[in-house]
């Protein structure tokens, strides 16, 4: 039987509705898409490798990795104890708490973008604290055990990526755990329990290594969402070649550059970066499915 | 299922929201992971919310109505409701009839196809944008420099067909049309703004549909059918009665999206003011213009679709969890 090919069935419209997703679906994705690897395969090799591997996009896929790495790591960690609480603490607005964790699905990333720049700023809520020009910083300096301490800046650095990327990934663990915390069996804590394991000892030992497969399908799913974002880190980030260019903001960069300068294969030097983006979004999708698969299989054993 | 999208939506509606205590954790253990979770949720998520009505709010009540009396910001406004309304519809037929194909059939490929409805989601927003340049920009397939090379196969057949019809005064302008710069209309324009809206908003209401219509089966539909319902009464009569809440849901979450993106429609608008401006791209001239205000008051309009989408969730779930 070749792919696509279908077993009988009394149900009509098979014809009709199949036919409408696949035509919908290459026209406004798989064609478009496909755009990116033919532009790209119009290049040798060697102009490849500079467009997408010279040193300014090696900074970029620095900062845009590393940044994303951490702000999932941050996710994994607060995510697992936020989806605990939410599922197993009762305590008052437990539901407007919990309806509020996807408010990084809701709220469109140039608002928040701007909102956390002015946030982490000197003159904002929390940059006021923070920043080296702040209102507290700039009168004061903490000396702790010889170490002079002059404030960290966030918004305009690499750590305000950080934070953008921190806001928008929450919600992949948080979301991702809450339904394997549901099902967890109370019969293996309860077990513990009366084995003589305290709480901490159960919970460390029993409910957390059931957590694990979970916890890295979230942190997978965050880290992939920050290596492609771009709206509410462009405000924040400044954007500084070499230090804080993310790599969306340098494909639209290549991009301009490409139109204008009339180049042999034009818009090429920025679908090289999208294939390397793309390539390792795929990867990942890969990585995740891979780790879902696991996950269920370690629910039903 | 597929990865992404399962965690963005499916989870919520199984998830059973009643609390269980039956093994009590101590209580400052309880109380210390309740306040770190509060105290991350309240820096991480609430802080943004509430500094956008902050700042729109800075310099009064007055400067705040101001920012929505610049006709610019009217058809921001304009563009964005229009966009959505072609975009959403657009999505829901799609979405529609994918769930109905890979839900009412067996066929080989399926978790295939359903990876490739899913794909939208792990591409990143500007890529999503470069791939409509890549298209119909000046140097693409479908540009306008490009599309007499394009059409050059098929050209003279047409032009005799045309001329069959005593049509010919068209050829001219159409010609015209086709190969000056700018003149066809798709990028930097609503066509362009219209495709990145839907491709990144595509796999929505399909990833709702798909598990609840599996979770359904297929008897009450093959019942309708025996009983002599053509495909159309079936489906209006029997499987869109039982979808209405997944579709709802799919629907606010798309809409929300639509609405809201940045990355993808800033890099095919061109950001013309008062022309290819949409919601999200004119909060951003207006804040590199450092009209701070401004640019908050328009986002307070966006904060405040985000909440109306937080709060329809909540509803569909509750209805869910009820029946």
């Amino acid at each position: 039987m070749s792919l696509f090919s279908k077993q009988r069935s009394v149900i009509p419209g098979f014809g009709l509705s199949f036919g409408f997703t696949m035509f919908y679906l290459s026209l406004i994705v798989l064609i478009p898409l496909s755009a990116v690897f033919i532009r790209t395969s119009g290049l040798s090799w060697g102009e490849f490798w500079n467009a997408a591997f010279n040193a300014r996009e090696l900074a970029s896929y620095k900062v845009t990795f590393l940044s994303s790495f951490a702000a999932a790591g941050v996710n994994g960690i607060f995510g697992t104890i936020l989806a605990w609480v939410l599922v197993r603490y009762p305590f008052p607005g437990r539901r407007v708490i919990d309806a509020l964790v996807d408010l990084p699905f809701a709220l469109p990333t140039a608002v928040a973008g701007i909102s956390l720049t002015a946030i982490y700023s000197k003159n904002g809520w929390i940059g006021k604290w923070l920043d080296p020009e702040g209102v507290f910083f700039s009168v004061n300096q903490i000396n702790l055990f010889g170490l002079k301490f002059e404030g960290i800046k966030v918004a305009y650095s690499a750590l305000g990526i950080f934070v953008a990327m921190t806001f928008i990934g929450l919600p992949f663990v948080v979301r991702t755990l809450q339904p394997v915390i549901e099902e967890l069996e109370p019969e293996l804590e309860e077990a513990a329990s009366t084995l003589g394991a305290s709480r901490l000892q159960a919970l460390y030992k029993v409910i957390l290594p059931q957590l694990v497969p979970a916890v890295l399908t979230g942190f997978a799913l965050a880290f992939a969402r920050a290596l492609g974002e771009y709206g509410s880190i462009v405000f924040i980030s400044g954007n500084q070649p070499n230090k804080t260019e993310i790599t969306p903001f340098r494909i639209i960069t290549k991009l301009e550059e490409s139109n204008a300068a009339g180049a042999a294969v034009p818009y090429a030097t920025a679908t090289a970066v999208a294939v390397v983006m793309l390539v390792a979004s795929f990867v990942l999708l890969f990585l995740i499915n891979l780790l879902q698969k696991w996950s269920r299989r370690h629910q039903e054993a | 299922m597929s990865p992404v999208a399962t965690t963005i939506t499916t989870p919520a509606l199984a998830v059973d929201n009643r609390p269980r205590s039956h093994i009590h954790d101590p209580a400052w253990l309880r109380w210390t992971l309740i306040s770190l979770a509060l105290l991350f949720l309240l820096s991480f998520l609430l802080l943004p919310l509430a500094a956008v009505f902050a700042e729109a709010l800075r310099n009064g009540i007055k400067a705040y109505f101001a920012a929505f009396e610049d006709s610019d910001a009217l058809a921001a406004i304009r563009l964005t409701l229009i966009t959505t309304a072609i975009s959403v519809p657009a999505n829901v037929v799609f979405g529609v009839a994918a769930a109905w194909a890979i839900t009412k059939f067996d066929f080989r490929g399926k978790s295939f196809l359903i990876t490739l409805i899913d794909l939208p989601f792990a591409v990143s927003p500007v890529i999503a944008g470069l791939i409509f340049v890549l298209v119909f920009g000046r140097h693409g397939w479908f540009g306008p420099g490009n599309m007499e090379h394009l059409f050059a196969p098929i050209a003279p057949g047409f032009k005799e067909f045309v001329s069959g019809y005593g049509l010919d005064w068209l050829l001219g302008p159409l010609a015209e049309w086709m190969n000056e710069p700018g003149m066809l209309p798709v990028l930097f324009a609503t066509p362009g703004i219209v495709l990145a809206t839907i491709f990144v908003s595509f796999p929505f209401v399909a990833r709702e549909l798909i598990p609840l219509m599996q979770a359904q089966g297929r008897d009450e539909e093959l019942t309708a059918i025996t009983l002599g319902a053509n495909g159309w009464q079936t489906f209006w009569r029997v499987t869109l009665p039982n979808i209405k809440w997944g579709l709802f849901y799919g629907v606010i979450l798309c809409n929300a999206r639509a609405m809201g993106e940045f990355g993808a429609v800033s890099v095919v608008s061109g950001k013309i003011r008062g022309e290819t401006n949409t919601l999200p791209l004119h909060v951003e001239i207006l804040y590199n213009e450092y009209n701070s205000v401004g640019a908050f008051a328009i986002a307070t309009l966006l904060a405040m679709l985000a909440i109306v989408t937080l709060i329809a969730k909540s509803f569909t779930e509750w209805k869910f969890a009820k029946k």
